[in-house]
């Protein structure tokens, strides 16, 4: 059409660049508006998540209470079956004589403790000597005097080997890994807990799901093929859990499965079950199951109703039993509305703290139960966040398996 | 569906009573726990019914634990905490979020697809993670149980709420409304004042109330983040659930089913309004 002169806008600019300049406007405005809530968001969200993840790396303690040391340890060869030299144990005793005024060296023994078991003692041993210490004679022989241990090369390896800034010690032992002598090799028999706790997690959860599923398709094909009317008052029963607190929900739960609780009492009463012998439905797995059964009928629920009805008749005039029809036509229709509630279930279960914690007793809790363990009673913090990590990514990678199923955009709250 | 077609066999009618059965024991399951509610009147202090309660005997009943719950100081106090934390934290949840869904609604965002998973993440992350994230954090930057720090938090998991429901709202709003407003001479203020607030008031009013919701309940991130001084209703209830000491626990969570009850209510009512708005819904 037009060969040179661009189209030009009703005051004189070229439209093209008059267009442009609306746009930026445009968005600008928009994010203006973002903005207050975006950076909200980061500092009081992410910036945690952030926080976790770092602390499941880091690993200054040693750089920074024994820097000397650090740097003189790095002549000496791990793998020679020998304690280091003169050398070492001089920065030794310089790093400890500040690190005890400072009252540091207990915090480090503790942390070393982690690695290898006697290392909170021998610190806390030598810190409380070091002061009586000859600071210009002989190191190696007055530290081998306050403790044999000294001797070890098992303790210097384990210094050596955390003298970086950063290390994946919290997540090897959060997978039953060491970093042993001859690098990574599995935990003794007896330390291995975290594969179990997530393996019973994961099993946990998928009792959960495969539970929840059966108790719900039922309900949803019933909502979705009732009335309107019928339906929407029903609907109020299925929601009506769902909105009462989890704490709530569990509380109820305790009450009524205990030993001396009503469903123990209905049973006995009812001579199924005798006196002495009430089932032990509390503080243990079975426990938790029961209690956490949720909903996943909402998404089955909506998935059903777009499924035509026309297609299941169709499947009978030519000559489908009520089950073939079901089965065959129906059921295959309703696999994306399972496939995106079990997940979304799944991502639930996986994380719940307060049902195991209330209901599950020892044999089953959950591993968000000792993520919460590490942080508030041993203290082991990197171990926490590197366990939070793990169940973090976990539950990222399922979510984006939800988002191909069924897309983010779609989550509607009724 | 229900209605069985004249034709049905002996089989398919059997099968078909026995579906409606278990869909009713399966409605039974889920009403369950609202068993605790006449529990909670139970006058003795045991968690089962007593024959006196069995036999509807007036004597077996009584009030005494919600009078217990009252006047006992550690609940009220936990009542009192859990007031002053919801509805702050829902304030800062509905403005933020309602101005970010206005402007998550405008043609040409930049991004918009990283800035929702920003914002919505609360929602995904398990909330233990949330919890020691923001403890470990909180603890850098001197809010760790603090009133301040619990706000915040409550805040943040109450956004993805808001959000999720403005938009929706916003969504469905006709477009061509801002603009006759426009075209008629009202700013940008005046349109978002008097057009827009009113038809999104039912969107914001149920983010706030899911956003209350959670604040109110919320029980992991408070017992890290908060300190013995911000000690809410949930906390109390999950210290009482561990020890188990009285039925009072029961008249609490009545309580508290109560209030969901009448909050579930008004959104449902809600909800229903401004599908019949839409002309989603037959009445």
């Amino acid at each position: 059409m037009s060969d040179s002169s661009p189209v030009i806008a009703a005051d004189g600019r070229p439209l093209k660049a008059s267009l442009n300049r609306a746009l930026r406007r445009q968005k600008i405005r928009a994010l203006l508006l973002i903005a207050p809530l975006l950076v909200f968001v980061l500092v009081t969200f992410i910036a945690p998540i952030a926080d976790m993840l770092f602390r499941s790396v880091e690993n200054d303690i040693v750089s920074n209470t024994l820097p000397r040391t650090v740097v003189a340890l790095e002549d000496w060869d791990s793998a020679s079956g020998v304690s280091p030299d003169e050398a070492v144990f001089a920065a030794l005793a310089a790093d400890l004589a500040e690190a005890v005024k400072a009252k540091r060296h207990t915090q480090l023994g503790t942390r070393l403790n982690y690695e290898l078991s006697g290392m909170s003692s021998l610190f806390r041993k030598t810190g409380r000597k070091v002061k009586r210490m000859d600071m210009d004679g002989p190191f190696k022989p007055q530290f081998l005097d306050i403790e044999e241990d000294w001797d070890d090369p098992r303790i210097w390896t384990t210094i050596k080997a955390n003298s970086s800034r950063y290390t994946a010690g919290y997540f090897l032992n959060a997978v039953d890994l060491q970093n042993g002598p001859e690098g990574i090799e599995q935990r003794p028999e007896n330390q291995r807990i975290y594969m179990k706790l997530f393996g019973r997690t994961i099993f946990l959860s998928v009792s959960i799901t495969l539970s929840c599923f059966l108790l719900g398709y039922p309900i949803a094909f019933l909502l979705a093929n009732l009335k309107a009317r019928t339906s929407n008052i029903l609907m109020i029963l299925v929601l009506l859990p769902f909105w009462t607190s989890l704490l709530v929900r569990t509380s109820a739960w305790k009450v009524l499965l205990q030993q001396q609780g009503v469903i123990n009492d209905t049973l006995v009463w009812l001579g199924i079950v005798a006196d002495n012998n009430r089932l032990e439905l509390i503080n243990n797995q079975t426990g938790t199951i029961i209690a956490m059964t949720h909903i996943l009928i909402l998404p089955l629920y909506s998935v059903m109703k777009t499924i035509p009805i026309t297609y299941v008749r169709a499947a009978k005039s030519l000559g489908a039993t009520n089950w073939t029809a079901f089965w065959r036509v129906y059921f295959p229709q309703s696999v994306p509305g399972i496939g995106a509630g079990s997940i979304l279930v799944f991502i639930l279960a996986i994380g719940y703290y307060i049902t195991p914690a209330l209901v599950g007793g020892t044999s089953g809790t959950f591993i968000s139960n000792r993520i919460a363990y590490h942080i508030s009673s041993s203290l082991n913090w990197g171990l926490g966040a590197a366990l939070g990590a793990i169940l973090l990514a976990l539950v990222l990678v399922l979510y984006g398996l939800y988002d191909k199923i069924v897309g983010i955009d779609n989550v509607k709250l009724g | 569906m229900s209605k069985l077609p004249p034709y049905a066999t002996t089989g398919q009618r059997l099968w078909h009573y026995t579906f409606l059965t278990l869909c009713a024991l399966i409605f039974f399951f889920l009403i369950f726990p609202i068993i605790i509610i006449p529990l909670s009147f139970n006058a003795q202090d045991f968690f089962t019914f007593t024959p006196k309660m069995l036999a509807l005997d007036p004597e077996g009943f009584s009030t005494k634990h919600y009078a217990d719950f009252f006047s006992n100081a550690d609940w009220q106090n936990a009542l009192k905490n859990s007031f002053k934390i919801a509805p702050v934290a829902t304030i800062i949840s509905v403005s933020f979020g309602t101005l970010a869904a206005i402007g998550l609604s405008q043609s040409h965002v930049p991004f918009k697809g990283a800035i929702m998973a920003i914002l919505i993440s609360p929602m995904i992350v398990p909330l233990i993670i949330s919890a020691a994230g923001m403890y470990f954090f909180y603890s850098r930057i001197g809010l760790q149980g603090t009133y301040i720090g619990v706000v915040l938090a409550h805040a943040v998991l109450g956004i993805p709420f808001v959000i999720i429901t403005v938009t929706a709202t916003l969504i469905n709003i006709d477009k061509s409304l801002t603009q006759a407003s426009a075209s008629m001479g009202a700013g940008p203020v005046r349109t978002f004042f008097k057009i827009q607030m009113p038809l999104i008031l039912p969107g914001v009013i149920s983010g706030g109330l899911f956003a209350f919701i959670t604040s109110f309940d919320e029980v992991v991130v408070v017992l890290f983040v908060g300190s013995a001084g911000q000690k809410t209703l949930p906390w109390q209830m999950f210290i009482g659930m561990r020890e188990q000491i009285s039925p009072t626990i029961l008249a609490v969570a009545t309580l508290m089913v109560a209030i969901s009850i009448v909050l579930l209510t008004t959104l449902e009512v809600l909800r229903r309004r401004s599908e019949r708005l839409r002309g989603m819904s037959p009445g």
